[in-house]
């Protein structure tokens, strides 16, 4: 134990030598880990990498896309992570390409340094790509891969002091957010109530099964509902809601899954503050066609359709970087020279000349020029 | 530099041309479909080259007197190949498909004083757009040389040698205050408060250059620091050379074309292909030549296909000689020496107000003419 803590406490020295200016300076232009990774890739003082230490089957039903839960030993830069945060995942999949997908941490709270997991769903193969993220760590990658992180993001989580009663909703792989908020509260010993409403399609294709399984069990203030929905279970609505949770528009909610689930869910806490959501996709809000389209680099021209610029670009042949698809990780940002794009995350629009856009939750409204 | 007639090359038809496009296109589909693992090993191998020989060139000067020159090689080879082979190349975005943000153009910082996006400005961007059209090129003569008969002669021109030398010794000042557009602000057409932002971020890069070469290596030396000094300065003036050089190569040479605005409105992709084709010349030379000069002694296929991977020029410009010969175009290429006394003669020629030329000027162009036909 001694021990432990005096090789910790000279990890941390160590750490705020090489976060120091003064080695930053030395480094300077390209920064102290583009040294440190020539002597171990595990070794950094900004960056955030981990290699895989175990890869565990949550779902391998025949004919159902196959789910695992990854476990991580990130690099000491790792911050840790609220519960329902996500963290981006790049991969070098081969052909010499990384490839960064965003994926929930569905382990509990964790702190610096400590091990995460992630649950992954499989991509079906008719509309996955050779590089899907997804499919590899079900399918290939192996113990000790190592990947490339970043922190943990995003605002779709617990407050620190959490309510009496909550709602936690999910739909399919949208589980993992919320699962990691409820294994949270099981460690916090929250006193209060949580009611969690979980959609699947059937039993045999339900992750985290075991560990409901006892949750249920144990009860603990946690009131589960699983519905299989193609074994009858009706879908979500107000009357279905005011039936299992009793006045749930005034109670603080989360809910993670499907457009469509996360729709339904908008609709029956229309009007309240209560909801929280979150998507693992953009919506399929359509934007405004009309106007042109100029990939100006390209010197290509197209009418836009009113989806995102990069879904026009790529309908267009061209091949812009991209990695979350969900204006999360950045790596689609590209100058726009001239016109008017709408967020469609937030719905603000911006018209400024020469700037930096996001292209993947972008839409053009009229004319608009990029430099792709 | 000179008109198309004037280098012995001939003009292409418009349906010519646009043949001629149509190859270039294909030549760079084929390459785009192809890129993969052995792009992306290459580049890891020369970064990895790289930061080994920074590495040994910071240790070697801790050797005293021995370990100097060593120290100084290794340094300038790892300057070179960082803002050579690595750092124009990668901003070029000739990386970016690897999704790598360490190798991304939009990422990518040199160890130079002028600051990346400036120089991705300046470069990417007007030189690679608008290569040599006179009067938008500033990369012909760099604002303070006169490197084409068609930049009117002053006697301020008298100081061409003289200030190429400067220019040589104080490159990559010169590349970073040429994003400034001094000769612009000079004529007035430039207001000094639009610079004030770029100012800013040549000032903060300069800082950062400055302190680890010129201040904080050298103290980490401590009794040795003069030596780490000298050393550190030297390296980087040993990069300068090597980068003056290489670049004036590229368009300098005996035979480049230069074009005038009015040829170039409203250009198609074949044109413009022609046009960079016409604009630039290759040196000859062996493997560790090419990787040490970032390959562009492959200046003509690098100007063709500015974002493709360079290590993919050697095998492009065999398809790209082919087509030129089909064409009847020049493919203008020699040996360092030679291209090097071409822009000599040009920097020393220029310098001095027109003699009235016999109307066989073409002779210039012969030697890199003969060039092809090899
Ligand atoms: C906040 C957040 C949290 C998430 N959490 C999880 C989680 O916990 N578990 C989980 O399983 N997933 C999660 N996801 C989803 C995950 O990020 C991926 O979207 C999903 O795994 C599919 O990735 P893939 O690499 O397999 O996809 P791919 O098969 O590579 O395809 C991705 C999509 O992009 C399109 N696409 C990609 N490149 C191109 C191109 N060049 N041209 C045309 N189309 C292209 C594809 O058609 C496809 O629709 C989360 C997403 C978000 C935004
Ligand atoms: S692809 Fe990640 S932000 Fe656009």
């Amino acid at each position: 134990m001694a021990l432990d803590t005096s090789t910790s406490s000279v990890h941390r020295l160590g750490g705020r030598v090489l976060r120091s200016r003064t080695v930053a300076a030395l480094a300077s232009p390209h920064g102290i880990d583009r040294y440190l990774t020539r002597i171990n890739p595990m070794l950094a003082a900004h960056e955030v990498r981990a290699r895989i230490t175990d890869i565990r089957p949550e779902v391998s039903a025949p004919g159902a896309p196959r789910v695992a839960t990854v476990t991580l030993q990130p690099t000491s830069t790792w911050r840790g992570h609220r519960a329902g945060q996500h963290v981006s995942v790049g991969i070098d999949t081969g052909e010499g390409r990384r490839t960064t997908r965003v994926f929930t941490v569905s382990n509990t709270e964790g702190k610096p340094g400590e091990p995460l997991t992630i649950t992954v769903r499989a991509h079906d193969d008719e509309h996955a790509t050779p590089y899907s993220i997804s499919k590899y760590l079900t399918e290939r990658a192996t113990v000790g891969t190592l990947v490339h992180l970043s922190q943990a993001e995003g605002d779709f989580v617990l407050p620190d002091r959490v309510p009496e009663h909550i709602v936690l909703i999910s739909g399919g792989s949208g589980i993992t957010p919320v699962m990691s908020m409820l294994r949270s509260l099981q460690r916090r010993t929250h006193r209060g109530k949580v009611t969690f409403l979980h959609w699947s399609p059937s039993a045999d294709r339900q992750i985290f099964a075991d560990e409901l399984e006892e949750i249920r069990h144990q009860g603990h203030g946690v009131d589960l509902h699983i519905l299989h929905t193609s074994e009858g279970a009706p879908y979500l609505s107000p009357a279905l809601l005011e039936k299992l949770v009793p006045g749930y528009r005034e109670l603080p909610t989360w809910a993670c899954g499907p457009a469509s689930l996360i729709e339904a869910a908008q609709a029956a806490y229309e009007g309240t503050e209560s909801l929280k959501v979150e998507y693992f996709k953009p919506p399929k809000t359509a934007g405004v066609a009309g106007g042109e389209m100029e990939f100006a680099r390209t010197g290509r021209t197209v009418t836009n359709d009113g989806a995102t610029i990069l879904d026009q670009a790529e309908a267009a042949g061209l091949t812009p970087e991209s990695g979350c698809r969900m204006g999360i990780c950045f790596s689609c940002t590209t100058n726009k020279s001239s016109g008017r794009v709408r967020n469609i995350l937030t719905g603000e629009t911006s018209e400024l000349p020469d700037e930096q856009i996001r292209i993947c939750v972008s839409t053009p409204e009229g004319d608009c020029s990029v430099d792709l | 530099m000179t008109t198309v007639e004037k280098t012995g090359n001939r003009r292409l038809s418009a349906e010519e041309l646009e043949a001629f496009g149509k190859e270039m296109d294909a030549i760079r589909q084929r390459i785009v479909a192809d890129l993969g693992e052995k792009d992306a090993a290459y580049i890891y191998d020369i970064v990895k080259k790289q930061r080994n020989f920074e590495i040994a060139g910071r240790a070697l000067m801790y050797l005293p007197v021995v370990g100097w020159l060593p120290a100084v090689a290794c340094l300038s080879i790892s300057k070179i190949l960082d803002n050579m082979e690595i750092g124009h190349n990668v901003m070029h975005g000739q990386y970016d498909w690897m999704g790598d943000p360490d190798l991304n153009s939009r990422m990518f910082e040199w160890d130079n004083v002028c600051p990346s996006d400036q120089w991705k400005y300046s470069h990417n961007y007007i030189h690679h757009t608008f290569t040599n059209i006179l009067g938008k090129d500033r990369d012909i003569g760099y604002g303070i040389l006169r490197m084409d008969e068609d930049q009117k002669w002053h006697p301020y021109y008298l100081g061409n040698p003289l200030y190429a030398f400067l220019l040589m010794v104080f490159f990559e000042w010169g590349v970073a205050l040429h994003d400034l557009e001094v000769e612009n602000l000079v004529a007035g057409k430039r207001k000094l408060s639009d610079n004030a932002e770029m100012h800013r971020g040549i000032m903060k890069k300069v800082k950062r250059q400055a302190l680890k070469d010129y201040v904080l290596f050298p103290l980490l030396s401590g009794p040795l620091a003069p030596l780490t000094f000298l050393g550190n300065a030297t390296a980087n003036l040993v990069r300068n050379i090597w980068a003056f050089n290489i670049i004036f190569c590229g368009h300098f040479p005996a035979g480049v074309a230069s074009f005038s605005q009015e040829e170039c409105e409203d250009e198609t992709q074949g044109h413009w292909y022609y046009r960079q084709l016409l604009g630039s010349a290759n040196i000859t030379g062996g493997r560790i030549f090419h990787i040490m000069s970032g390959n562009l002694s492959h200046q003509i296929e690098h100007h063709l296909f500015p974002d493709l991977p360079a290590r993919r020029y050697p095998e492009i410009a065999e398809e790209v000689r082919e087509i030129c010969e089909r064409y009847g175009l020049a493919y203008n290429t020699g040996p360092l020496h030679r291209q090097l006394w071409g822009v000599f003669k040009k920097i020393c020629r220029y310098a001095l107000p027109d003699r009235k030329r016999p109307a066989a000027a073409g002779v210039e162009a012969a030697p890199a003419l003969e060039g092809v036909a090899a």
